[in-house]
């Protein structure tokens, strides 16, 4: 459900929608639940159903911090569904004109309440999972404030953040998620000795695809198009030319039928970095496969979960450059957005995966010389 | 009652004065070289199922003698240090057809530019000002017969050449104003012509600007004297070299 808000997240500004829809937390002052769908037109369809899928998605992920509490979160439910009735029904008698809403905040209390006698029966989770659970619950609260705020406050910045949000947060859920796998309950703890370094290489490369998202966001969020139309040249150089007459020269030839800003020298340049960066990725993420299958065998989860993550590197590499020859069609762009989205997980969960599974060299070196001198020193005892 | 009659005679003098020195500035902006073909709308929604008036871009729009439609024409310098009171009667902006009609105004700091919702369904009315003091707006207009006439007068207050305005719920929607803080300017109309009346005697710089033609770049401009006479301007616009 999070990789699909962030999808339909891509498609609001792959269609420069995001500010189809002025106000927030209402829909053209509807409450946003209740917006007719006959009103889901042109952007609007975009940004709303957005609004939409992230309500559910912000829903669920405080049911799942609930449930990681397991029994423990019925009070929390229970006086929480209560403090729900009493708002609904008080709302009721001071705002009468917002009667629906009212009610419908009643009866979700008295659904919490009613749950909350048969809801969660599981036991608590381990305690860092807990944590995650609830740190999931902020950042999809903050998340839903921070894109209310690019609304409000009109400024492209927000934007930059809500969307590094929204990958962080899709690279929360899924770490969640796997921990609740039979896949990562079988999984050997600390097995190996990681001789190849491979854990910090992971999270290096893991990094590096996050700082290429920001910088992908900040593109986008520049709402300018295409800063360099053409690949694998730019302006059909090698390095293209940034300087004021060229970048007006660059404007005075584009011809864009939707709306978007001119370039600047500085999107021109960002778009460099972001293909570099995009290529030291790709050289990094196979270097990774490579050693991987080289050091650790090729049906080792490691070694398959870095070809996993290579694959879908080559993929988005592909997804990049389809972007700019189909002149950023929108769903093409989206699909170029998923894709990273997928790269972050996967990358966050490889390097993850290398940390349960594999031990510190330094660590094993200190245990096994720990081990050596035990036995030393029991044989020095038998001895005397 | 002497006293009356003299200071009437005096005020009648002073503004036959102003008018005997303020001319009226006329020209013509041709289009040099070929434009680039213009390319179709694909509408959508109810937008598919309305008239349009216009249904292609509009980068370059040629009519008689190559005259260029369009053209925001304005003094850029010579009235440095001068107020001039704002018009009370509001431009407009129609949206119609899914498509703002005109595409490029002009209008004075502190005049009325309205925004007119005449379609059945909503729009959204996004000012996208690049001028620093002037502000971004985003406004929504759900209903036929809406009009905004505060918003962009509230948010821009300085001179900028030219304020873009879009609807984001349909992205191919937008227009340009072109915002002065003096009367003395004017958009070409379909041949390319312009007129700007009663500007007070003196030397200009009076400055041509089209948005795809000029880009970031100021515009073309040339230098003029009004007097009592009108004064003849034209301008030769030219389509920049391919990339």
């Amino acid at each position: 459900m999070t990789f699909v808000l962030v999808w339909m997240g891509g498609l609001v500004t792959s269609n420069g929608a995001g500010l189809s829809v002025p106000d927030w937390p209402n829909t053209y002052g509807y409450n946003m639940f209740f917006f007719p769908p006959s009103k889901w037109i042109g952007g609007i369809l975009f940004e709303h159903s957005h609004r939409l899928v992230a309500s559910v998605v912000g829903f669920l992920t405080m049911l799942l911090a609930l449930w990681l509490y397991g029994r423990n979160s019925r009070p929390v439910l229970r006086w929480g569904g209560l403090i729900f009735i009493v708002a609904g029904l008080g709302l009721c008698v001071k705002f009468p004109a917002h009667d629906k809403e009212n009610i419908c905040l009643s009866i979700l209390g008295l659904a919490a309440l009613g749950g909350s006698f048969v809801w969660p029966s599981s036991a608590p989770s381990p305690r860092w999972l807990r944590v995650l659970g609830v740190a999931a619950f902020i950042a999809v609260v903050v998340q839903g404030v921070l894109g209310g705020l690019r609304v409000t406050q009109l400024d492209a910045r927000i934007g930059i953040f809500h969307a590094t949000l929204a990958q962080l947060f899709l690279v929360l859920v899924s770490v969640i998620a796997i921990s609740q796998t039979e896949f990562w309950r079988r999984l050997p703890v600390r097995a190996e000795t990681d001789r190849g370094h491979f854990r910090l290489f992971f999270i290096a490369a893991t990094c590096l695809v996050l700082g290429q998202l920001v910088l992908g966001a900040t593109m986008r969020h520049q709402h300018a198009g295409l800063a360099i139309p053409d690949f694998p040249a730019a302006y059909g150089k090698v390095w293209p030319d940034t300087s004021p007459a060229a970048v007006a020269r660059y404007n005075q030839n584009r011809l864009d039928v939707f709306s978007e800003n001119s370039i600047t020298a500085f999107q021109i340049e960002l778009q460099m970095v972001h293909r570099i960066v995009a290529l030291i990725i790709l050289i990094a993420v196979s270097l990774g496969a490579w050693r991987a299958s080289h050091y650790l065998g090729r049906h080792h989860p490691l070694a398959r979960l870095a070809f996993l993550w290579l694959g879908l590197v080559l993929t988005q590499a592909f997804l990049g450059a389809a972007t700019i020859w189909t002149g950023k069609s929108a769903d093409v762009a989206t699909a170029h957005v998923a894709c990273g989205a997928l790269c972050l997980v996967t990358g966050g969960l490889t390097s993850l995966l290398s940390f349960r599974m594999l031990a510190s060299p330094v660590a094993q070196c200190g245990v096994a010389q720990k081990n050596e001198l035990t036995s030393l020193l029991a044989s020095s005892s038998i001895t005397r | 009652m002497k006293k009356l009659t003299l200071s009437l005679m005096v005020l009648a003098l002073t503004g036959s004065c102003q008018i005997a020195s303020a001319g009226d500035i006329t020209g013509k902006v041709t289009l040099k070289g070929t434009p680039p073909t213009e390319k179709a709308i694909e509408f959508i929604d109810q937008c598919t199922t309305l008239p349009h008036a216009v249904s292609t871009t509009r980068w370059y729009v040629v009519g008689k003698d190559n005259g260029l439609a369009d053209v925001f024409v304005y003094i850029s310098k010579g009235l440095e240090g001068k107020k001039f009171p704002a018009p009370t009667t509001p431009v407009v902006i129609n949206q119609e057809g899914c498509m703002y009609y005109p595409y490029v105004v002009g209008v004075m700091v502190g005049q009325p530019l309205a925004f007119k919702n005449s379609d059945t369904f909503m729009h959204n009315v996004h000012g996208l000002p690049k001028v620093d003091g002037n502000l971004e707006f985003n406004i929504a207009e759900p209903f036929q017969g809406q009009v905004n006439d505060t918003t962009f007068t509230a948010n821009i207050t300085k001179p900028e050449v030219l304020v873009k305005v879009v609807c984001d719920v349909h992205h191919w929607m937008f227009c340009y104003a072109g915002v002065q803080d003096h009367p003395f300017f004017a958009v070409t109309d379909k041949d390319g012509n312009f007129k700007i009346a009663n500007v007070p005697a003196g030397s200009y710089t009076l400055t041509a600007y089209h948005l795809k033609a000029h880009g970031s770049a100021p515009g073309v401009s040339q230098q003029i004297t009004v007097a009592a006479s009108p004064v003849t301007a034209d301008f030769t616009v030219e389509v920049p070299a391919p990339k």
